[in-house]
């Protein structure tokens, strides 16, 4: 999941352009281009060239016997007739569809609970649940794959300790939601934080307008705390869609250990991965990664639309 | 605001177009950095780059080249050699591949295993070493190594280690269930039956699916499913050795004979230490990772000649093993086509060897010292002799895909399939076929046709 | 593509209960100092568990030595305590190439880190207090180039970097982590909620410069706001593996996740040593500065989370 630096969001969101106060007005100049030139300068360099780049190399196809030419659409025509591509589309749909609500409840669920005041060593709990998010993603796969072991493994360890068999998680049924065990592991308490610092600020007075109307907790929370929050939903959930189609290093890394039920097109990323590293297919490559942009950017605005016509 | 796009916009495809041609010179095969090759080839060349010294960069996973590489400082001081792991197998061919696209930051000496080097070869990104006079190297390996740095008329690279397959077994296990060690592929069977029968636990070997050692039993049951003339290329896994392969193989799958555990994870290393990983068909330069990996193992491990698909056969295979090769966009070519010789075949070649490198030069393959030596890993056994008779026993006339580096990242996606679902090895190599030859066409390769 | 935001009104009325925690206290029992709840802290235990169970492991098998590692019980200690062994084993491995990784993983992050950190702070500033062309085209340029996978970007970045002779150097790893759109995006968030435009506006009567203007009244105000970013922008970077990956080729540039999967991957390679106990006590090693990190710095940048909506 790589938008880590994307995800934490506050409860505060500006939106100048949409809610100018006219006391804050400056007249339009260039100099705001000297505070944000300096970002986009190497923005440009590494974000926007790239991109630029890809999209022309999208247009071309570079062969081993026969050099480079110029093949207009035809890279964008094979990806819309690709299974392999369509299917790795398909499976982190699917992701998507279970990991990120389950994730987000759970950390939302947490989040909660540590606001409502109610545990026994809060601090404690948003310190711990917080810490995977520390642990590089490299590490946090390490350390799964040598639990999920089941001869020698933690998963091992229990089925000798039971006398039982449990499923094996790198079989090829179950790595997807193996997978998304781990993501959960790594991004659940930072979402938690997100959401909690979110909750941070909601007005306590409004919940003490509640208590005195004789609302119950549920009531509190569905009527008052999460409509006050449904910013930092929305950009968790954001976030966290990017996240699921960009999905990349877990499943890499896992490929050494269940290498017949990760294939090479078992995300989109490890798919456009697969093509320009073992196969020198740069300019499929980068038509899939183009595409997979447009798909992704289409969905998170989506998402973002249907979270703000609820909120109005 | 439209001229500032506009002029963005110049100037980015012109960027573009710059390495793109760049692109396009490397993999056309155009020739080396000027003033680099050498037009006549002689030990004289050589010597004198040697005293002239200068600096390479070679990039080698390799362990025991440490040791070389500062063997061969001491011995010509004005010469610097960088020794860089960048990568092992896949991931250093990417960025060696990256390298030669971009056209710079290439090595002078790049460590590829044979199954990769008819790739990089038929690009055009090795240098002949012919010109340096590596003829003359004819008859120092063993046929199998040579055989596979050999393109057309081409040499592109000096074999560094070799891997003639052997089957490392653990003989307390076999001891304790009083099973015999096989010698042939249907004893192997009936070995893996009675060994899974007297101890659930145990398994024969354990097996994921790896496309290297599918490929060596293909090799060794005399199957040639890639024969390659120019860029010409035919695929057949459907011949006699890759059927006899499926065959046998899918028995051990069906019957559940085969540890569901990926070589080289950590709980390959516990089973192979445990005695739930009874054998292992395997390359020469196993002894040192069972040393260093498997320490509980110590004492319990043999060696054992391949098993045969024909009983009283000899017939072996390689597994693994690299070359040194020289990149054509090195800029010191000659004193790097010096290094190689060092150390693969020059006073190199013992150092590597006393780290536990498992050699492809035939005098040391032959010699006393190298035979004889004992093992206390392996009981005292006198390993080499086992492992020096295989390397003389290579079925000769295998072929690799000049796209082998793409067709074995593939293999798992296909062949995969018939070690975790219902889909048969034949299936999967029918599969494997497709996928190959269908790239193989993209690239601009006539496969099949 | 816009933020989706909150009512101008509310997000002022929570800042004003959260700028003032204190108060929070002072609040009616029934509310602020609830009843704690022993099942409610039992589920959150549960997830309080799955968190930490792999930490557990870590620690505790960072304590063996690899033959135990192999032949014991992965969640309890087991032999020799080879904890100490293991630490020195890591640091002196190959000539004590961990130390030297630690180093270049500090310099990235004070390098990459630091300059995102500035680079977000000048950009958040410029959009939060002035009106320039190109405006609003920054943010959602921004977030489009995101969305797409940054691992099919790989190659051509790396083409390019090549170009410019900028790979297998530091600047490779440090260029492209001096872009953090999420630190972007937070002190735009803060600076147009922390630093009143009147302030500005009288300095700039006085006939201060737009810098000086920057540096002496708004950077004192953004502390809290820069503390949570380079936090942010640390843990991204301290945890940046894939870029790394294609740019460096030498081990003597490599960051700690690049050495610890080299080290891992070291065991599957002819002739090559396994040495999973190192990759173990390793990994341990190279989260403990961040976690660390965490719980000293948890206080500043928690209040800098919250006072993301501090205004008046």
């Amino acid at each position: 999941m790589a938008p880590k630096e994307w995800q934490l969001v506050t409860q505060t969101h500006p939106a100048p352009a949409r809610a100018p106060r006219s006391r804050r007005r400056v007249a339009r100049s260039w100099v705001g281009w000297g505070f944000i030139g300096p970002f986009m300068t190497v923005f440009t360099l590494v974000f926007l060239a790239p991109i630029v780049y890809s999209i022309y190399l999208s247009l071309f196809r570079q062969q081993l016997v026969g050099g480079n030419s110029f093949v207009g659409l035809d890279n964008y025509r094979r990806a819309f007739a690709d299974a392999q591509f369509w299917s790795s589309v398909a499976r982190v749909g699917l992701f998507l569809a279970v990991q990120v609500p389950i994730m987000l409840g759970i950390a939302l669920f947490v989040a909660l609970a540590i606001d409502s005041g109610r545990l026994f060593g809060r601090n404690f709990f948003r310190i711990s649940i917080f810490l995977p998010y520390a642990v590089p993603a490299v590490v946090a796969t390490l350390m799964w794959g040598f639990m999920y072991g089941t001869r020698f493994g933690l998963i091992g360890n229990i089925d000798a300790a039971l006398g039982i068999t449990l499923s094996d998680p790198l079989s090829p049924g179950l790595v997807l939601a193996s997978i998304g065990n781990i993501v959960t592991w790594e991004f659940v308490g930072y979402n938690m934080l997100i959401f909690y610092s979110a909750l941070r600020v909601v007005p306590t007075s409004l919940y003490e307008a509640a208590e005195i109307d004789g609302a119950g907790q549920f009531r509190v929370i569905s009527a008052i705390k999460l409509p006050a929050i449904r910013g930092a939903l929305v950009i968790a959930t954001i976030f966290s869609i990017i996240g699921s189609f960009q999905l990349f290093n877990e499943p890499s890394i896992l490929q050494n250990l269940a290498p017949n039920a990760i294939t090479t097109y078992f995300t989109p990323n490890l798919y456009a991965y697969s093509l320009s590293f073992s196969g020198q297919q740069y300019n499929y490559s980068a038509t899939v990664a183009i595409i997979m942009g447009l798909i992704t950017m289409a969905i998170a605005y989506v998402v973002q639309l249907r979270g703000m016509r609820k909120e109005a | 605001m439209r001229g500032f796009t506009h002029r963005r916009l110049v100037r980015g495809a012109a960027l573009a177009g710059a390495l793109t041609i760049a692109l396009a010179a490397c993999s056309s095969g155009g020739s080396g950095a000027p003033g680099t090759t050498p037009s006549t080839a002689s030990s004289a060349a050589g010597q004198s780059a040697l005293e002239q010294g200068g600096k390479i960069t070679v990039w080698a996973w390799e362990p025991t080249l440490k040791k070389v590489v500062a063997d061969f400082e001491a011995k010509y001081p004005k010469v610097t050699v960088d020794l860089v792991n960048a990568g092992t197998g896949n991931a250093q061919y990417t960025a060696l591949q990256n390298a030669i696209a971009a056209g710079s930051g290439v090595p002078d000496v790049a460590q590829v295993e044979y199954y990769a080097l008819p790739q990089f070869a038929i690009g055009g990104s090795l240098a002949d070493l012919t010109s340096f006079g590596a003829a003359s190297l004819d008859g120092t390996f063993t046929p199998g190594p040579w055989a596979s740095v050999k393109q057309g008329n081409g040499i592109y690279g000096l074999p560094m280690d070799s891997g003639p397959m052997a089957l490392f077994y653990n003989k307390s296990v076999f001891d304790k269930y009083g099973i015999a060690v096989p010698t042939t592929w249907d004893e192997y069977l009936t070995a893996a039956q009675k060994l899974h029968a007297a101890d659930p636990s145990a398994y024969i070997a354990n097996d994921t699916g790896d496309a290297g050692f599918a490929t060596s039993m293909i090799w060794q049951a005399g199957g040639h499913p890639y024969t390659v003339d120019g860029t010409n290329v035919k695929i057949n896994l459907a011949d006699a050795g890759s059927t006899a392969f499926a065959t046998l193989w899918q028995k051990l799958i069906d019957q559940k004979l085969l540890a569901p555990i990926s070589s080289w994870s950590d709980q390959w290393y516990q089973g192979l230490g445990n005695g739930t990983i009874a054998t292992l068909t395997i390359g020469a330069w196993m002894p040192a990772n069972l040393e260093s990996g498997v320490a509980a193992g110590k004492g319990q491990w043999r060696v054992a000649p391949m098993p045969q698909w024909t009983a009283g056969g000899t017939a072996t295979s390689e597994n693994g093993g690299s070359s040194l090769a020289v990149p054509k966009a090195s800029k010191n070519q000659q004193l790097a086509y010096d290094f190689i010789k060092y150390a693969d075949a020059g006073a190199g070649v013992q150092t590597r060897i006393d780290g536990g490198a498992f050699p492809a030069t035939t005098a040391d393959l032959q010699s006393a010292a190298f035979v004889n030596k004992t093992f206390d890993y392996f009981g005292g056994q006198k390993v080499n002799e086992v492992l020096a008779k295989s390397a003389a026993d290579v079925v000769k006339g295998w072929q690799y895909l000049p796209f082998q580096v793409y067709a074995n990242s593939v293999f798992n996606d296909t062949v995969g399939k018939a070690y975790v679902s219902g889909t048969t090895l034949q299936q999967g190599l029918k599969a494997w076929q497709d996928s190959s030859v269908t790239y193989g066409n993209d690239q601009g390769f006539t496969v099949n046709k | 593509m816009t933020i989706p935001s909150t009512s101008t009104s509310t997000s002022t009325e929570r800042s004003r209960t959260a700028a003032r925690p204190m108060m929070r206290s002072r609040r009616p029992p029934s509310v602020d100092r609830p009843r704690r709840n022993v099942i409610l802290t039992l589920v959150t235990g549960v997830v309080l568990v799955y968190t930490l169970v792999p930490l557990a492991w870590l620690v505790i098998n960072a304590t063996k030595t690899q033959p135990s590692l192999f032949g014991s019980f992965g969640l309890w200690f087991s032999g020799h305590f080879a904890l100490w062994d293991n630490i020195v084993q890591t640091v002196t491995y190959d000539h004590g190439i961990f130390l030297r990784w630690l180093l270049n993983t500090v310099l990235y992050v004070v390098a990459g880190a630091g300059g995102a950190t500035l680079l977000a702070v000048l950009g958040g500033y410029a959009l939060a207090k002035f009106s320039f062309p190109g405006k609003r085209a920054v943010f959602a340029i921004v977030i489009g180039a995101v969305a797409v996978p940054g691992t099919a970007l790989a190659v051509p970045t790396f083409l390019m970097f090549s170009r410019m002779g900028l790979t297998n150097t530091p600047w490779a790893v440090i260029i492209p982590s001096l872009i953090s759109p999420f630190g972007l995006y937070l002190m735009w968030t803060f600076a147009s909620e922390a630093i009143p435009t009147e302030l500005l506006e009288a300095a700039r009567m006085d006939g201060a410069s737009e810098l000086r203007t920057f540096v002496k009244i708004s950077l004192p105000l953004l502390g809290p706001g820069i503390v949570t970013v380079l936090l942010f922008t640390m843990v991204a970077t301290w945890n940046n593996y894939f870029l790394p990956l294609i740019m460096l080729k030498d081990p003597t540039w490599y960051p700690l996740t690049l050495g610890l999967n080299a080290w891992n991957a070291q065991a599957a390679t002819a002739g090559g040593e396994a040495i999973f106990n190192l990759v173990i006590t390793a990994s341990l090693l190279t989260i403990l500065p961040l976690v660390t990190a965490f719980l000293v710095l948890q206080r500043f940048w928690q209040s800098g989370l919250a006072a993301g909506s501090v205004k008046e």
